[in-house]
Parts: structure tokens; sequence; C-alpha cells
């Protein structure tokens, strides 16, 4: 039976502080305080002095609470009974179901060997042609997509996963609204995806340190079922800013100095060690871990610490501004690795389609300047409008192929095929006339 | 050594990555020493405070599930790293554990796993340099072994004092590294054995060379924009910094693979796990034009990915630099490329706040920029007791926070460093490859062509910049055709010589003779003065110009082809 200890000495923001013996680094406690119980997770350790870090919050924690020692870090059920389950952001179910208790595993887990990764081969098509066509997602890639607040970030992603051909989908909600979270799992319910689902649901009311907890619930099942079952599991992170908030908030309660914008020093290793956990493993039937993770820009500012932080990290970024996936800025890292063997058209098309769009930008730009539009600016006039509205709008639901066909059909709508500048033999094949 | 002499300690507190040891009878700052936790593993940690009875460790692992009171063991050594033959194609983590033999034992890096970085079994042709009765000092040749293509000297330990007379030798032949190949007597009678390997420790530099010299032949590194505007030299240091999506991850595998060093060490310090994937699976298979043999044989590389430990991040920097040395001391040229400098400077930050430390700017630690130096100091072209030469560049990659050069590591990098080649954002979005910035970056180093030559070349691309910011506030109208002339200068020198296709084979490998012919010719175009009708006129000549030397670009040095290609350029540049 493990002691029980009674005298909290210390209590600061969401840490408290007692006397006990025979404690490691990392291990949960309970702390139970009247009919309140939370969990808390040991950060700190001098002499006799522990330092817990309560998951609910100090309010109302008396300095007679009880605190007993679990002798386990945190941890969470790899097994396949998560799926279609809601849990919140300290692994307990949201859904009224059974707590799942069998063959826990440690979250936080160490990093996969470099030296047995691959490089990633495989396409996942989305029905998205921005994405498919001209930023591929590639399986085992990591993925941000950069969004200012009050984009149809969720939509977006929500679509995402719907449509992607995966195994295994594990949601992480952080500072979700609980509107949000209710979308979530509406759309997810009404699409049939549930069951192939997990989720892992911090809402904006909930206590700040659950938040942080919530990427490595997530990735650690991700990762079991990567390892174990063999799937392909997308890992969707909404949203990775408040991740970060959270992170500045405890960091800043615990007296540690702040580096950047009162963010703490480690924010691109903790960022890091959870995105580096996107991984494609060997063999025919290998699993891989795809992550696709919203980061909110605070002030359309690519240049704040997350997002800046996040772009060095991340196998490139998708912009979402102005409801659409924006063809400049946007950038999968990956995409060369796949977009050769789709269709022998798909590279071409993809410059040529962004080339001349550039020039229509340019054309705008002179339009709202004053300057006389030639007949070749009238051409791109024309050519934007209708790649705004068949290619970049995010209602445009076809597959690759569909997209690249569509792409010919906008090119012949408003150019003759020497002024697109595409090889000859592509255009005597694809060009629609 | 018996149980006795074994220096122990207890844990007496845990911060993060950082624990307290209370220590029985002494330590050493530096020195290495293992806690032991309960599970049964052994974590690695290094003393780097010691405060009254208690010093204070930074753990290479997870710090998850050590307790106050675990046994810590002290070994006496300081964080070193073995030298010896087998290190070339090799890949480790930072602190020299061989990746791919961990990897056989399991897919993730579990904690407190060390193995011996080298192969201990395998045989090498011993070959004795040094005949019993010669005096040899710390450095000198004992004998060599063939590593591919590499004469790898094995030396007299550089730690050893003195002038040592050698007593004994093994006969030539096939022998493991651990063999005892020599034994040595110093004026004091002291007889010691050498192996093929030797231990160093990796944050002291290796400096048994005779002395240092000023850094005066060019690395060239087959990239125009680089061998002609900003060259570095053998021996030299440069930085890259830029921001994210700017191309610095594609222009240091561009030098890993082309630049004319005789070993390559890559250092991935914090960076993408994907990244360094690409070269453990490319790199045995693409090819070195210059040798003949697989890129992978001149090459290591040291991997310490974002995700694993932070301190071992920190120390993998010192790994890579030693390795680098130590091979500097066989009298080759070697190229350290660390990407990225700032991973490692953020660990250092990260390490100074647990110790409470007073922050300098940004947090970074106030001792940031004395530590910047003294690692780019560890390059330097050297000579050698036998009178050989060796150097060691060092290329480190910055990656500012947000873009912005104001930042401390780019600042104090650009302090130390002979070299600036700085990435734009806006370049790379231009899609203008090497997004090297042709007007803010610089080089003390020498050029492949006259200086006055370079110089006259980045006058015209700063004016062409000029008029080309006038244009946009006064239009192409505005503009007289004299400047307006000078502004498609710049952009023709921009396109044609100072963009370079990293992905095409010929053009992105192009070799000094090359370089100084296709320059002056460009040189050429820069001086001679053109007389245009009109402004449309004035584009498309150079337009077609701009064409032919791309075309011209992209044929095989001194083929027909090449030959065809120039003529067309002289058609074009004297029959006008």
């Amino acid at each position: 039976m493990r002691k029980i200890y009674h005298r909290i000495i210390q209590i600061s923001g969401n840490v408290i502080t007692l006397e006990a013996e025979n404690v490691f680094n990392g291990e949960l406690a309970e702390v139970r305080s009247g009919s309140q119980s939370s969990l808390a997770q040991v950060i700190r350790l001098a002499g006799k002095r522990v330092s817990l870090q309560v998951f609910s919050g100090s309010r109302g924690i008396s300095t007679d609470s009880e605190v007993r020692f679990l002798g386990h870090p945190m941890q969470v059920s790899a097994t396949t009974d998560l799926l279609g389950r809601i849990f919140t952001g300290n692994g307990t179910p949201r859904d009224n179901g059974p707590e799942l208790t069998d063959h826990l595993v440690e979250i936080g887990g160490p990093s996969v060997n470099p030296a047995c990764r691959i490089i990633p081969k495989k396409m996942i098509r989305t029905g998205i042609p921005m994405i498919d066509v001209f930023n591929t997602l590639v399986e085992s890639q990591k993925l941000p997509i950069f969004s200012i607040p009050g984009e149809p970030y969720n939509q977006l992603l929500a679509r995402i996963a719907m449509q992607a051909e995966v195994d295994v989908i594990v949601f992480g909600g952080m500072g979700l609204k609980y509107d949000d979270y209710l979308y979530f799992r509406n759309t997810l319910d009404e699409h049939g995806a549930l069951p192939r689902t997990v989720m892992f649901v911090h809402t904006a009311s909930d206590p700040t340190v659950e938040c942080t907890l919530v990427p490595d619930l997530a990735l650690a099942s991700a990762e079991f079922f990567a390892v174990e079952e063999h799937k392909r599991v997308l890992v969707l992170l909404t949203d990775m800013t408040n991740f970060a908030d959270a992170m500045k908030e405890i960091a800043i309660t615990m007296e540690q100095i702040p580096s950047n914008r009162g963010y703490p020093g480690d924010l691109y290793s903790q960022l890091a060690s959870r995105y580096e956990k996107a991984v494609q493993f060997r063999g025919e039937n290998g699993g891989s871990i795809t992550i696709l993770a919203v980061t909110t820009m605070p002030g359309d500012d690519v240049t704040h610490p997350v997002p800046d932080n996040t772009g060095y990290i991340t196998e490139g970024q998708f912009y979402l501004s102005g409801g659409h996936i924006e063809p400049f800025g946007s950038l999968s890292r990956l995409k060369q690795n796949v977009n050769k063997d789709t269709r022998e058209d798909h590279r071409t098309l993809m410059d040529t389609m962004i080339r001349l769009y550039s020039e229509y930008r340019d054309t705008l730009e002179k339009q709202s300047m004053g300057f006389r539009m030639s007949p070749w600016d009238q051409k791109l006039l024309k050519y934007g409008d209708l790649f705004e509205r068949n290619m970049m709008d995010l209602q445009v639901n076809i597959p690759l192929e569909g997209a690249l066909d569509q792409g010919w059909k906008i090119l012949a709508e408003c150019f003759e095929p020497a002024e697109t500048g595409v090889k000859t033999d592509l255009v005597k094949k694809f060009w629609s006339k | 050594m018996s149980d006795v002499n074994i220096k122990t300690g207890r844990v007496t507190g845990v911060n993060g990555n950082l624990v307290s040891v209370a220590f029985d009878t002494s330590v050493r700052q530096n020195e290495v020493g293992y806690v032991e936790i309960s599970d049964g593993s052994r974590l690695k940690s290094e003393v780097i405070r010691v405060r009254g009875r208690e010093a204070d460790m930074q753990v290479f692992e997870a710090t998850g599930g050590i307790k106050v009171g675990d046994a810590v063991e002290f070994t006496d050594q300081l964080l070193s790293v073995e030298l010896g033959p087998g290190l070339l194609t090799q890949v480790f983590d930072g602190l020299q554990n061989p990746l791919p033999r961990l990897a056989e034992e399991s897919l993730f890096l579990k904690r407190g796993t060390y193995l011996y970085p080298l192969d201990t079994e395998r045989l090498w042709s011993y070959s004795v340099t040094a005949p019993v009765g010669t005096e040899l000092q710390a450095g000198d040749e004992v004998g060599w072994v063939p590593e591919g293509i590499f004469h790898h000297k094995i030396m007299l330990p550089f730690g050893w004092q003195g002038t040592w007379k050698i007593t004994w030798t093994i006969a030539g032949g096939d022998y493991n590294i651990q063999t005892v190949v020599a034994k040595a007597q110093n004026e004091s009678g002291e007889e010691r054995e050498i192996r093929m390997v030797q231990s160093w420790p990796v944050r002291v530099p290796i400096r048994t060379y005779k002395e240092k010299l000023l850094p005066e032949e060019p690395l060239v590194t087959q990239f125009r924009i680089i061998d002609t505007f900003f060259p570095i030299a053998k021996g030299g240091t440069f930085c890259t910094p830029g921001p994210f999506g700017a191309g610095k991850t594609v222009l240091q595998h561009g030098l890993a693979q082309r630049s004319e060093a005789d070993i390559v060490i890559v250092a991935a310090v914090g960076e993408r796990a994907g990244e360094v994937v690409e070269i453990l699976q490319e790199y045995p298979v693409l090819e070195d034009p210059r040798t003949g043999h697989k890129l992978i044989d001149r090459t290591i590389i040291i991997c310490n990915t974002s995700s694993m430990p932070v301190a071992s991040r920190e120390s993998s920097i010192y790994t890579s630099v030693t390795i680098a040395e130590y091979y500097r001391q066989m009298g080759l040229n070697v190229m350290l490329l660390a990407d990225s400098t700032s991973r490692w400077a953020q660990a250092l930050r990260e390490e100074s706040g647990r110790l409470e430390e007073i922050p300098g700017e940004e947090a970074f630690p106030a001792y940031l920029e004395s530590l910047v130096a003294s690692f780019y100091e560890r390059a330097g072209l050297v000579r050698l007791r036998d009178g050989k030469t060796g150097s060691v560049t060092i290329c480190g990659a910055v990656s500012p926070a947000g873009g912005n050069f104001e930042e401390p590591v780019t600042q104090a990098t650009l302090k130390v460093v002979g070299a600036f080649l700085g990435l734009s954002r806006d370049r790379a979005n231009a899609r203008r490859y090497p997004s090297i910035h042709p007007l803010e970056s610089w080089s003390k180093y020498h050029s492949l062509v006259p200086a006055e030559d370079v110089a006259e070349a980045r006058a015209m691309l700063r004016r062409g910049n000029e008029v080309n910011q006038m244009m946009m506030v006064v239009g192409e109208e505005g503009t007289p055709i004299e400047d307006f002339v000078i502004y498609l200068k710049g952009e023709f020198l921009d396109a044609v010589y100072l963009q370079q296709n990293t992905f095409d084979p010929i053009d992105s490998a192009c070799s000094s003779e090359r370089q100084r012919h296709v320059f002056t010719k460009v040189l050429d175009v820069l001086k001679r003065e053109f007389t245009f009708e009109d402004k449309t006129i004035a584009r498309n000549y150079f337009n077609q110009l701009r064409q032919a030397f791309i075309d011209w670009n992209y044929t095989p040095w001194q083929s027909t082809e090449f030959e065809c290609g120039e003529k067309t350029i002289d058609n074009l540049l004297y029959n006008k």
C-alpha cells in the first residue's frame, strides 16, 4: 500500500509542492480535496521536496489535501478498444463509455531511430485539387495548416479527415470551442467515420494543463496503431497555437525565463518532439503516422514564434487565407517524391497553372493601379477567375485525375497551346479540343 | 581498477534533464557519469556545474523515472569520442552511438542503450611507418591502414606529452582496431601501448599540428554564386542563415555532394529526421564524380535530430568537429556542415535556463558568443609536423527566428565567420535558386576570378537593382533606355550565372575552369555597350541571350554541344 501525504507546503499556479520520499520524476499522483480529485504529475524533485503539476488546476486544493502517488507515469491504453471513443485531455472518457485499463503504455515515448526510417513514397488522396494537384500530401508527412483565426480551418481539417484514404483517424483537440468539438464529432458520425476514429478533446473551458497532454495522448495511441496494428494513421491536431500558449502559461507560473514573446526556450524542442512522431515504417504493410496540425497565426504574422518554429520543423505548410489554400507560400516538401508517378502531365500542369496564376496576380495589381489591360491581360483575368472557381474553391471535390483534366480544360478555354509554354508532346496528348 | 576506486554519488534533485548529485569523494568538471535508475537502465550524464558537495549533471536522455537517492557512478573521463579506422560511411548520434546497429535492436531509440561506435571485429591491413627506435610526438604517424581511398594514419595518441621512442612494433598485417600495434617509451622511462583507436575529449580542440596558416586556397563548391562571388577557403568558416523554406537544406546537400573536399561530415543538429534519411538512402548509391567512388565513402553523418535528447544535441556539434580535426591531422581537407547551429544554441539556452543563469538577449546565455566563436575557431588550415597541410572548413547553417538576421545567434556567428551567405525568402519565392542574396552576402576569401572583375559584376547587380526600384515608382515608360539596359544586364547576370539548377546533373556542378570561362563571357556582355531603338527590342535581345546562356549551362563541359552553344552566343553578341 502506497503512503498517502497530507501536507502540501506550497501552492503556486497549477503547481503544488510537498515533502515525500521514493517518488520518481514523471510519476502520476492523485490529489483529493473534499469531493474533488485530480491527477497530477511530478515535474521537479529537489531533495524531499516534490513539485507536482495538477491537471485540473490548483483551485480549491487545501494544504491538507490527500496526495497519493500511483507508481507509474501518464499512460494510455494501447488497444483497438480506443476506436470510436472520445476522451478528455487527461485520458478519461468523455463519452460515458467505460475506462480503458488494458495494456497501458507510457505517453511521450522515445523517438524512432532515423536509421529505421524510409523515404516516403505514397500519396494520400484528399479530393481537394489545391492539395492533390499542387501540394500533394504524402503518407508520413507532417504539415501544419497556417491560418488566421476565423478561417474555416476546422472545416478543412474535417473534410480531409473524411476523404483521406487512411485506416485510423486520431483527433486531438486543444482549446477547442465546445461547438467545434460537436461539429467534429457530428461530422465524423454523419460520414460513418467515427468507428475508425479516436478523439482526445480538450475544450477551451477545461484546465490548461490538460491541453498540453493532448498531443502526447493522441500520438501515443497513433503509434500503437501504426507499429502494432500496421495501420495508416492520420493524426489531426487543432490548434497547436493553443498547445504552445498552454506551455507558455505553465512555464511562466513555474518562473522559467521566457525566450521570445513569453514562450519558453524549449518551444522548438517541444513542438519537434511531437511533430517528429510522423513516420513511415518499412515493409509492404508497414504502418505510418501522418500529422496535420492547425496552427493559427496571431495577427496573420508568420514570424510569430509558434508558426515560425513550426515551419522549421514541418515538411511544408498549407496557408489558409480568404477561404482557400493559397497557391503561393503553401508548400509540400515531399510532393516531388510522389507526383512523378501519378500521371505524366501532373508536374507540368502544376507548374504551368501556378506560373499563369502568378501572372494573373500581377495583372490584377496592374488593373488596380489603373494601367490599360492588353489582350493578354484579358486572357489572364479570365483564367484567374476560372482557376479560383474550379480549382481553389474549397467546395471543389474531385479526384486527382479529374482535377488534372479540369486543369487542361481551363487552359484550353483561355489560351492557345503556345501561350502556356507546355511541351508539345503533352499538348498533343492532353489539350482539350 | 578495484571497486573501491569508483567514485559514486546519489541523486538529490531532478529538474527537466538536469539532475543534482551529492558526490562522495570528488568530481571533475565535464566528467561523464551514469545515473542508475530502478528499472535497471544507466543514463549517461555530464557534470556541468559543481556547487559545494553537489554536482549538477545534464542527462543525455529523458529523465522520467529518476528518483531522489538513485545511485550515480562517475567515470573520471571527460565526454569523449573514439577515433580510429571505420568512422567513414558511419551514422552516429550526438554521443557517437552507431545508429544502424542500434536499429538492429529496436525501431525506437531506447534510452540507456550505448554501443561501441566502431566495429571491433573488422580487420584492417596495417603497415608500419615508424620502426623501432623512431622518436615521435603526439599526432605523428606510427603506421597506417587503407580506409577506402584514404591513407588513414594511426597516430601517437594526441594526449601524450613530450617525445616518445618506439620500443616495439607489430609486423604489418590484418588486425582489428583494438590490437596493440606498437609500444613507446618517454624520457622518464614510462612505456605505453598504442592501438589503432584512441579516445579524445570532444570539448578540447586537437592541437597536435605545427602551426595554423591563413586560409587562402579556395574550396571549390561548384556553386557559381559561391565560388565566384562569395568564395570559401580551405580551412575557412562560413554561415548560411535563412528563414524556413529558403532552401538551406537543399544548399547544404548540394555542398555535401559537390564540394571538392576530401571528407565531408554532415552534422544534422536538431533538424528533421526525414532529411537525414535522404542522405542515408541516397549517398550509398550516388557516385562522387571526382573519385568514382560512392559519396558515402567520404561521408560521416552525425545525426541528432530535433526529437532526440537536447543535451546530446548540444554535444553532437563537438563530436562532429572533433572527428573533423582527427582527419585533418592526416593531411586531409575536411568540410563540416552543421545544420543547424541555431538548434545547438537553443540547446544551450534550455540548459542555461535550468541552471537558472542570468539570461542574455532573447534568453540565450551570456556566454553564447564566446561558445560560437570557439566552435568556429576549431576550423583552420594547419601545417602538420611532417610538412603536409590539412584543413577543417566549417559551414554553419543558422535558422534565425522569424527570418530576422538581427537575432543573437546570427549576429554572434557573423562576428567570427569569413563568409556570409544569407538566404532570402524573396529569392526563394521567386524560384531564384540558390537563394543566396547577391547584394547582402559577403566573403573575405579569394575568388576564382580577379577581384576587380567580381567588383564590376556586383556593381552591375547593384545598379540594376536600383533601376528596378525606380521603375516600380515611375513605370517602365518613365525609365531612360540606358538605365533600362543596366537593369536588363543585372537580371541577365542573375539568371544565367547566379541561378543554378541543383537538380540538373550538369548545371548543378560547375567546375572552376568552367566558371572562369563562362564568367569571362558574362563579363563581356556586362561591359559591352549596347544601343537599342526601344525597350521591347532590348528586352527581346536579352531574352534571346539569356536563353542561349541557359542552354549553354546545360551542356557538358568542353563537349561539341558546349562549343556549339558558345558559337550561338558569340553570334548573338558580335553579329548584332
